[in-house]
């Protein structure tokens, strides 16, 4: 991969939090991962492996104690400052007393935006994310599931080459989780951003991705990488072979073995 | 609420207090108690009503000291948490300052304020007031800054937000509920110091200096009158930031 095509380069990188309580704790361990420009990687394992930390790492909401991170070839810090990445939390984390509109104008209030432009940009993801009915609505007027495409609509404010997202499904019902995934497919299609995508199901891991980073516990490293070619994402690839096939091999590596009895798709 | 709950909720507190004030009437009456004693509450309604027009004005001379000190405190309470909570070192230094400030008797520091202002001005009666909304105002408000939930905290810093975009947008605007907590204790805080203020001199025209001079010159029910005119003020007040902050409660509420 040539430098320009590189999104986000994790080289040799160690994380280790040093708490009073805990003493030290080896979040990671020897991480090595590059993620190609417009690619949708999604990195799964068990709690505590590291997942959520390798994300933080990258959006330089954490350090990192040893290695190299560079995020479009700038350090992590750099690349935050020059907001080269959009993020979206398990929690929607909206501001209460904000209005829809007004939550996803944030990062360009912060900005500095003109309120002309402002106006446009959030009338355009309002129309995105399908809730140009609900631009004036307060957050606790929304389900989990519109609060959740409000958030991922203000990720997209500043139209990032790269998304963070941390488990932002992770508090959805089933069917609501479906329907957001294949939003967020369409979405990543039209503006050829990158994704990392941390989760910890399989299906929504190997349905989302093109490749799927599988991380394992104490210390937090990476045990395995998973192409998964399924090419075109679409309602019906959710029934289809290869789809299975990927979810098969993503959790024979979480569990380093075939399950006996290989059933169908488990649900989270 | 429903229209079951309503009235118990309204009745009940309204049924105990015609019960005692009848307790209250027949006592006084059937033992002949004497006025300097415990007046009657038909005695104390009565000296209300007539000198209603002097209880307004004694009100609203203490109401006015009480409101002054609460806008003084409120704001200097804010300012200060605000500046605290930005600055590390500041909220160490000011914390002894303020332990000390939360446990002395500010009305204690009226005859101080007056000899430094002078007893006839109104000056020291609105600080006494201040410095004691200031404790609750500035404990509440800083509080309330740092109740900000860490995912909005994540927020600001992959956003690079300045410190004062911080403040500006996610810490301030989350404290106001705490800030309107603070006030509304602030208030009462306000009114008692104010009055109590007076029965320390000066020409005071206000409630605290009636009920005193009214006391000295044997009309206890007039005396009386006049703290039931306190307790109507302190009601005032306290009802109106109580309203103030359920009203900000209700806007957050489905955080």
């Amino acid at each position: 991969m040539s430098e320009a095509r590189i999104a986000v380069h994790v080289d040799k990188v160690d994380k280790i939090f040093t708490s009073r309580k805990a003493g030290e704790v080896h979040a990671l361990s020897d991480v090595s991962l590059d993620v190609a420009a417009g690619e949708f990687v999604s990195l799964i394992g068990p709690s505590g492996c590291g997942k959520s930390t390798l994300m933080r790492l990258v959006a330089d909401l954490d350090s990192i104690t040893s290695g190299e991170i560079t995020v479009f070839g700038k350090t992590p810090e750099q690349a935050r400052k020059d907001q080269d990445y959009g993020i979206a939390f398990q929690q929607a984390g909206l501001l209460p007393w904000r209005s829809v509109r007004a939550n996803i104008e944030l990062p360009l209030e912060i900005h500095g935006w003109e309120a002309r432009d402002k106006k446009e940009r959030s009338d355009e993801l309002l129309e995105l994310i399908g809730l140009a009915d609900f631009a004036d609505h307060r957050p606790d007027q929304l389900s989990g599931g519109m609060k959740q495409r409000v958030a991922i609509a203000r990720s997209l404010a500043e139209r990032p080459r790269l998304l963070l997202m941390d488990e932002p499904f992770g508090a959805l019902d089933e069917i609501t989780r479906e329907h957001m995934q294949n939003e967020l497919v369409a979405l990543c299609q039209e503006t050829g951003a990158a994704v990392i995508f941390v989760t910890h199901s399989i299906p929504e891991a190997v349905f989302l991705s093109d490749r799927v980073v599988v991380m394992s516990p104490r210390p937090g490293r990476i045990t395995e990488i998973i192409d998964v070619k399924l090419g075109e994402r679409g309602e019906d690839l959710r029934e289809a072979a290869a789809f299975y096939d990927g979810v098969t091999a993503v959790r024979t590596a979480l569990h380093g073995e075939t399950p006996a009895g290989a059933r169908g798709v488990e649900n989270r | 609420m429903n229209a079951g709950s309503t009235a118990r909720t309204f009745l009940a507190p309204v049924a105990l207090g015609v019960l005692a004030i009848a307790l209250w009437q027949a006592l006084v009456v059937a033992f002949h108690v004497e006025p300097f004693l415990v007046p009657s509450p038909f005695g104390i309604a009565g000296a209300f009503t007539d000198g209603a027009s002097n209880i307004l004005t004694a009100s609203m001379a203490t109401g006015l000291n009480a409101l002054i000190g609460l806008a003084i405190g409120a704001v200097s309470g804010v300012f200060v948490a605000i500046m605290a909570n930005a600055l590390g070192f500041l909220d160490r230094m000011l914390v002894p300052l303020v332990a000390a400030l939360a446990v002395i008797p500010i009305v204690a520091l009226a005859p101080i304020f007056y000899a430094m202002f002078g007893a006839a001005a109104e000056t020291g009666r609105q600080l006494v007031a201040a410095v004691a909304v200031f404790v609750p105002m500035y404990l509440n408000t800083l509080h309330g800054l740092r109740q900000a939930e860490p995912v909005h905290r994540d927020l600001m810093r992959s956003y690079a937000a300045t410190k004062e975009q911080t403040n500006r947008i996610l810490l301030i605007p989350g404290a106001v509920p705490y800030v309107l907590t603070g006030l509304k204790i602030g208030s009462s805080l306000a009114v008692i110091s104010a009055l109590i203020a007076e029965y320390f001199g000066g020409p005071a025209k206000g409630l605290g200096r009636a009920i005193t001079s009214s006391a000295a010159a044997s009309n206890y029910t007039v005396a009386w009158a006049y703290v039931l005119g306190a307790v109507l003020l302190g009601a005032v007040f306290y009802g109106v930031t109580a309203a103030l902050e359920s009203f900000a409660h209700r806007r957050r509420s489905g955080r």
